[in-house]
């Protein structure tokens, strides 16, 4: 994988502010019947190092996603603050959140749906770069191509023009994640980007967000509750449960020796044939 | 004793305009009373497809070309009508992939029993209201859901619930095999579990034959007794599941397990499968996996391999279970070392 024109050469990781969540709650009014109140996400404490890859582990309702769009500004919460460097994103205007998605982007659940079925592959890697990055549609088209090298849609010209049905899943993703680095982002918050891929394919996204991690020195928030995909990935995980950090620490140390009765039963949940020493029997 | 048994199924997608995709190629297949077998593999490699043929569910433009599958004695693929229908009452049913897009949003859950039970009634059985409550109340039981589930909506469920209650409306009427398609994909990790340990323990209790479709070989390999991998529409592996994780294999076999790691472990590797599965709508000359495969021989690109011993079950490699049917397959084999695992 070649750097383009060194625009991202890997000191930039100097350059990448750390994001620091403190104190956050996110309390959300249900009407209706059953009425009240929903507390997603409970006093979260938690800070991204410059160029560093955290994993938000937790189960479907656990605050996840919530904490997600917080972090990208898509929903504001209800006490606490988010800095990144010297941005307050809980306190951003729309235009202010338009310079804050030039740097931090994200990258979705379902590729399936994050893709206008209408519009070809390199219509949706040019948006970014000509509203971000206002470039000109020649210097766009030749950056997409780049990009699409970037994270290996290989031979780029014969997928530029491609529309998403004609692409695999895993395809999709790629061009997902090609999109949401076009803007040349500096955190980039990935919602299970691997959760709707067959097995096989998951192992070649995760190697390509572990290497563009590296390469371009962007800090990484990885969202799953898939433990293995957090292992390969992050250096630090944070386990939540019902809105709350139950457990946090080195991603390896928290799995191997799990504190919180939550984080046991994740690692439980793990078909058998593939655990403890099975595994290593068959590599 | 056997329960059902197929011969060469084909299933071809057949739209009015566009390619004509060749999804399940001369499949064959023979499963015992009370088995519990998994059926994996990539997406679009025809094992949806299958379990769709099995339970005569296919709709146009998939068509099933040819093939006998003997269901109890009966040959089921030349049943229509009401002879067709009459199958499904204590015969072979299916759980469909996501719960939440198989119930109606509009009914609730008794009345999606009594649908079934009264579309389903033999002759001269009546289900009143109270009878159909009861039944329903003690198939929820069965799956460890409360009999107040029965006055719910769809979307007052929450997506283990609904998938609970798609395999309690199976169970009503006793099927003899249930092909269960995907049925914890959409739900989370710790759910999933409890759903499969559910299925297991039906499973056991109530005897059926049960196929499970999945893209997740760790909870095949954990659950059924019998695993059958699938590639491009064909079964290349066939093996029992305890076998699966040790000794040689069909090389697509071992890439799939090659995705599987302990995150516990000291060390991971993560293996993958590069490439990509091929065009279903071209004729596919060879063994379908020899792009993708590390030890392809020349006599791979050409010849289908058929299932052979392997194991203790088969496998339909020319380099790891060569035939002796097929000739220039053993000196292929033999050519590639016995294939030395190339995998690491």
């Amino acid at each position: 994988m070649r750097q383009p024109n060194g625009q991202s050469a890997p000191g930039k990781a100097a350059s990448v502010p750390p994001l620091v969540v403190t104190d956050v709650s996110k309390i959300y009014t249900v009407r209706g019947r059953g009425r009240g109140k929903f507390i997603a996400a409970d006093h979260v404490s938690f800070t991204i190092p410059p160029a560093s890859a955290i994993g938000l582990v937790g189960a479907s309702g656990s605050g996840k996603s919530t904490l997600a769009k917080m972090i990208t500004g898509s929903e504001r919460p209800t006490s606490g603050s988010i800095k990144f460097g010297d941005v307050a994103v809980e306190r951003l205007s729309a235009g202010g959140l338009r310079r804050y998605h030039s740097r931090v982007q994200m990258v979705f659940q379902d590729p399936y749906a994050a893709l206008n079925p209408l519009h070809t592959v390199a219509y949706h890697i040019t948006r970014p770069l000509q509203n971000f990055l206002g470039m000109s549609a020649s210097r766009a088209s030749e950056r997409v191509h780049e990009l699409l090298e970037t994270v290996g849609l290989t031979p780029a010209a014969q997928y530029a023009g491609k529309l998403p049905h004609q692409l695999s899943g895993g395809q999709r993703q790629r061009v997902v994640i090609a999109r949401a680095l076009a803007c040349d982002p500096e955190l980039m918050v990935a919602d299970e980007p691997v959760s709707m891929l067959d097995v096989s394919l998951r192992a070649g996204v995760l190697r390509l967000l572990a290497d563009l991690r590296a390469k371009r020195g962007l800090s990484l928030l990885y969202i799953t509750h898939d433990l293995l995909g957090a292992r390969v990935i992050t250096d630090e995980i944070l386990v939540l449960h019902k809105g709350r950090v139950v457990e946090k620490g080195p991603t390896k140390h928290v799995l191997q020796h799990p504190k919180h009765e939550y984080t046991t039963q994740l690692l439980d949940a793990i078909a058998t044939p593939f655990a403890t020493d099975g595994a290593a029997t068959t590599h | 004793m056997t329960l059902l048994a197929a011969e060469k199924v084909n299933v071809v997608y057949e739209p009015a305009r566009g390619t004509r995709i060749w999804s399940v190629r001369d499949v064959d297949l023979d499963l015992k009373q009370g088995e519990f077998v998994g059926l994996v593999g990539e997406s679009g490699c025809g094992k949806s497809t299958l379990g769709f043929a099995l339970t005569r569910m296919l709709r146009a433009p998939a068509r099933l070309e040819n093939g006998v599958i003997s269901f109890g004695g009966v040959d089921v693929a030349s049943l229509t009508g009401e002879a067709l229908r009459r199958q499904r009452r204590k015969g072979f049913a299916i759980v469909l992939q996501s719960g939440m897009n198989a119930l109606n949003p509009v009914r609730n859950v008794e009345l999606h029993f009594s649908d079934i039970l009264r579309a389903h009634a033999g002759p001269g059985e009546h289900y009143s209201d109270a009878a159909v409550r009861r039944r329903g109340a003690e198939l929820l039981g069965k799956v460890s859901l409360e009999a107040s589930v029965l006055k719910k909506f769809p979307h007052e469920l929450s997506g283990g619930m609904r998938q609970r209650v798609s395999i309690a409306l199976v169970l009503s009427l006793e099927p003899k095999m249930i092909v269960f398609d995907e049925p914890t994909t959409a739900l989370d990790v710790i759910v999933q579990k409890a759903v499969m340990q559910t299925i297991q323990e039906l499973q056991r209790d109530q005897g059926f034959t049960a196929i499970l479709i999945s893209h997740d070989l760790g909870v095949v390999l954990e659950s059924t007794n019998r695993v059958m991998v699938m590639y491009a529409g064909r079964i290349v592996e066939d093996q029992p599941s305890k076998e699966l994780v040790r000794g040689l294999h069909h090389p697509y076999t071992e890439a799939l397990l090659g995705c599987y790691a302990d995150p516990r472990a000291e060390e991971i590797h993560l293996e993958g499968i590069p490439g990509t599965p091929p065009d279903l709508s071209k004729p596919l000359p060879g063994c379908a996996y020899a792009p993708r495969c590390p030890l392809a021989q020349e006599i791979c690109w050409k010849v289908v391999p058929p299932l052979a011993p392997l194991g203790s079950g088969t496998a339909a490699c020319h380099v790891r279970a060569p035939s002796a049917k097929v000739p220039g397959a053993q000196a292929a084999a033999a050519k590639a070392g016995a294939g030395r695992v190339a995998t690491k």
